[in-house]
């Protein structure tokens, strides 16, 4: 029989690296049903019996103020969970208990997982586990999750717990149990428990919500709680959290010897500086900086080179003359070499860089240092209608706009929320490089970094006088607020950091495989057929030219009214990308991608004057994200409304800008 | 006296939490309970929010929520 089991624990843990060693690459991701929080599963390697771990997002509480919340409260107690495992961050217990006790209120099976007890000898505390395993009536196993300690053991006691059901605690003072008790003897909801007393003590009427039920005694027992709760110098909605932290405390006290009181920690002392008045921000601008001159400056760029020579010679070059052995038709020769591999290997060929971005933004991740900086960058953002949590999507915007979107989820507030949205798709992501890379070589030969840190840098600014422009017209939520742990600085471990990276790294390469693939594919009909479907020799009569031709004089004023560019644009909105793949195809440079891969940059010249190059990579920048962006952005804002006015908002900036550079260009004399 | 007019160095315990309202309950579960002592860390660069040690961890938040929570301050 198969055992489904539950990861919850607070953030920061070590429940993704608990995970990762319980399932090692046995793992798939997929979302809830509904909404586009990540799901992660796997199978546990090596158990006697076969066990399903899904990991929950990490949550402080079981209430229901954030998605992630509802989500694992609704997982935990749904018939799909069948064990519990509570991850508890030892070195932080009394916060991570609160948590403990209310999954033990689910009353299902459950074990706990006490991590970072190295932190804690570290620290010279001593946490007498026997004794706190007694307390809460549950088995406990010491685990250092970042070594691998101490699985086989919290395996080996999953599987003997798995039929035993965790009986309620009584916990709480005696006006309280009896309030409790009453409770679940008239509630009139399917199952009743003492979990379901609990939650109508705290949440009133809103508790019932989903169960069938009798409204009207519902509102008497309402009014019951009220009146019974009356005279204790706290609302209702505070006392049993209060409750259980008095029991925590008292608990903690007993089982948890201090070595000292004010100890100044390795955190501390690295905050001293990286959060210190004055050093703060340049240190976040050095920081900011080194991310970009290792994934752009010349480790990627050697790298880069590196891995066009694997793929442009060694791959297409030797596919290309395999084909021309075995004597293939030339439409056939040209469809894989032009078409499939050309449009697919201009775009691979940035995958360096992405990596090391995307391992960079992991290593700021799991070092704990995003956090600090949402903490220094909060009063500046909140200018700007942000908060400092909108950092942290703008940010990993860097890298890819989609993951991007989905962690504004840790933003609580809806206006918040919305708003870093909205601007995060202006910071330039991954895809948009081989865009200025191209360019920037093809115009600016001599200024070529330069050129592209501008766009990183037009990209920031334009997100942030959106935000000043855009906070007056989104409405007004809940309150804001910024209630956010720093946590401990962790040495971020190689193997999280490699799955880490992995992940992302995958989302791109399957995305070159599939919707790159296809779109070249279609791309290289489109611009080797006419309408009557005759293969032509001169791209200027196919049916892409057409379509290019109708659209172009859009972009006429932003001097780009061309149907190659123009049409690059519109296939752009597939993955930015692919106006670089396009480009590579329409120009006709795929038949010698495999000798020169910079060959995309005579054929510019004469299209482009650097000052048209300028405003087409500005507007390459700010128009509307990519379809995988488009769809996020829907699903995480779920308004088809506001998804609209975004992308329209943004393709309007796009060609503002763009125009402004252009125009405002030839006027000063630039060309 | 509120744990906004709380200097960085200094430690306070919390007597009581502004208003019914989501935040308050955000505050409470992260273990800002009625008696629990805070200690105030230091001030972001530029000034808001605060960084706090409460139950042996750090927590940021803004003046305007620290303003909500009423304390009483303990001589160190």
């Amino acid at each position: 029989m198969s055992v489904n089991i539950a990861l919850v624990g607070n953030p920061n843990c070590g429940k993704t690296t608990l995970f990762n060693e319980l399932t090692g690459s046995n793992q798939y991701v997929g979302n809830w049903p509904g909404v586009t929080v990540e799901r992660k599963s796997g199978k546990v390697k090596n158990a006697a019996q076969e066990i399903t771990v899904t990991d929950l997002p990490g949550i402080y509480s079981l209430s229901t103020y954030s998605l992630e919340e509802v989500i694992s409260r609704e997982y935990v107690e749904s018939s799909e969970a069948d064990v519990i495992v509570n991850i508890v961050d030892a070195s932080n217990l009394e916060r991570n208990l609160f948590l403990t006790l209310q999954l033990m209120e689910v009353g299902k099976p459950m074990v706990i997982a006490l991590n970072m007890m190295d932190v804690l000898k570290s620290r010279h505390d001593e946490l007498d586990v026997a004794a706190l395993s007694k307390e809460l009536g549950l088995p406990i196993v010491g685990i250092v999750a970042a070594k691998g300690q101490g699985i086989n053991e919290l395996v080996d006691a999953i599987l003997l717990q798995q039929n035993k059901p965790t009986p309620f605690k009584a916990i709480y003072s005696p006006k309280v149990l009896s309030l409790i008790n009453k409770l679940e003897k008239e509630l009139k909801i399917d199952v009743s428990t003492k979990m379901h007393a609990i939650r109508f003590i705290e949440e009133g009427l809103s508790a019932t919500v989903g169960h069938p039920q009798d409204n009207l005694s519902a509102v008497k027992l309402d009014e019951m709680v009220e009146h019974d709760l009356h005279g204790m110098d706290m609302d209702r909605d505070m006392i049993i959290s209060d409750e259980k932290y008095k029991y925590i405390t008292a608990v903690s006290a007993r089982v948890m010897k201090r070595s000292q009181t004010d100890r100044i920690s390795m955190s501390d002392r690295i905050d001293a500086i990286v959060t210190n008045r004055i050093l703060a921000i340049p240190i976040f601008m050095l920081i900011m900086f080194l991310v970009f001159i290792t994934a752009f400056g010349p480790i990627g760029s050697t790298l880069k080179t590196a891995f066009e020579y694997l793929i442009n010679t060694l791959i297409i070059g030797n596919i290309a003359t395999f084909l021309i052995s075995i004597g293939v038709s030339s439409w056939l020769y040209s469809l894989i070499i032009d078409g499939m591999l050309g449009g697919v290997g201009s775009v691979l060929g940035f995958l360096p860089e992405i990596a090391v971005l995307f391992l960079m933004l992991s290593l700021l991740e799991d070092s704990g240092y995003m956090s600090r900086a949402a903490f220094i960058m909060d009063r500046v953002l909140r200018k700007f209608g942000l908060s400092g949590k909108s950092f942290i999507p703008m940010i990993l915007g860097f890298g890819c706009t989609v993951p991007a979107l989905m962690a504004s989820r840790t933003l609580e507030n809806e206006r918040d929320r919305r708003l870093t949205m909205m601007i995060t798709p202006f910071m330039s992501c991954g895809a948009r490089f081989p865009v200025y890379a191209v360019f920037a070589a093809a115009f600016f030969s001599n200024n070529q970094a330069i050129v592209v840190y501008s766009m990183y840098v037009l990209g920031i600014v334009i997100a942030v006088l959106s935000g000043i422009f855009l906070k007056q017209f989104v409405t007004q939520g809940r309150m804001s607020n910024f209630i956010m742990e720093l946590p401990e600085y962790r040495m971020p471990t190689a193997k999280n950091l490699v799955l880490h990276t992995w992940e992302r790294v995958k989302g791109f390469l399957i995305k070159a495989g599939t919707v790159i693939l296809i779109a070249s594919v279609v791309i290289w009909l489109m611009s080797n057929f006419n309408f009557s479907l005759r293969m032509i020799s001169d791209s200027s009569q196919s049916m892409i030219a057409f379509i290019g031709k109708a659209i172009a004089p859009i972009f006429t004023p932003l001097g780009f009214g061309e149907w190659r560019a123009s049409m690059a644009l519109v296939v752009g909105l597939i993955a930015k990308e692919a106006v670089v793949s396009t480009m590579g195809v329409l120009y006709g440079v795929g038949k010698t991608v495999a000798d020169q891969p910079s060959s995309l940059i005579g054929p510019l010249q004469q299209v482009f004057t650097p000052l048209s190059a300028y405003a087409f990579m500005a507007f390459t920048l700010l128009y509307m994200p990519c379809i995988a962006a488009f769809a996020t952005m829907k699903r995480e804002m779920n308004s088809w409304k506001w998804t609209l006015i975004t992308v329209s908002y943004q393709t309007g900036v796009a060609w503002l800008v763009a125009f402004i550079i252009y125009q405002g260009g030839l006027l000063i004399g630039l060309r | 006296m509120t744990l906004k007019d709380i200097r960085p160095g200094e430690k306070c315990i919390i007597e009581g939490l502004g208003k019914k309202s989501a935040l308050r309950r955000r505050i409470i579960d992260m273990g800002l309970t009625m008696g629990t002592e805070i200690k105030v860390k230091k001030l972001a660069p530029l000034g808001d929010p605060i960084e706090v040690t409460v139950r042996g961890y750090e927590l940021s938040l803004r003046m305007k929520e620290a303003s909500e929570i009423r304390v009483r301050k303990v001589e160190a």
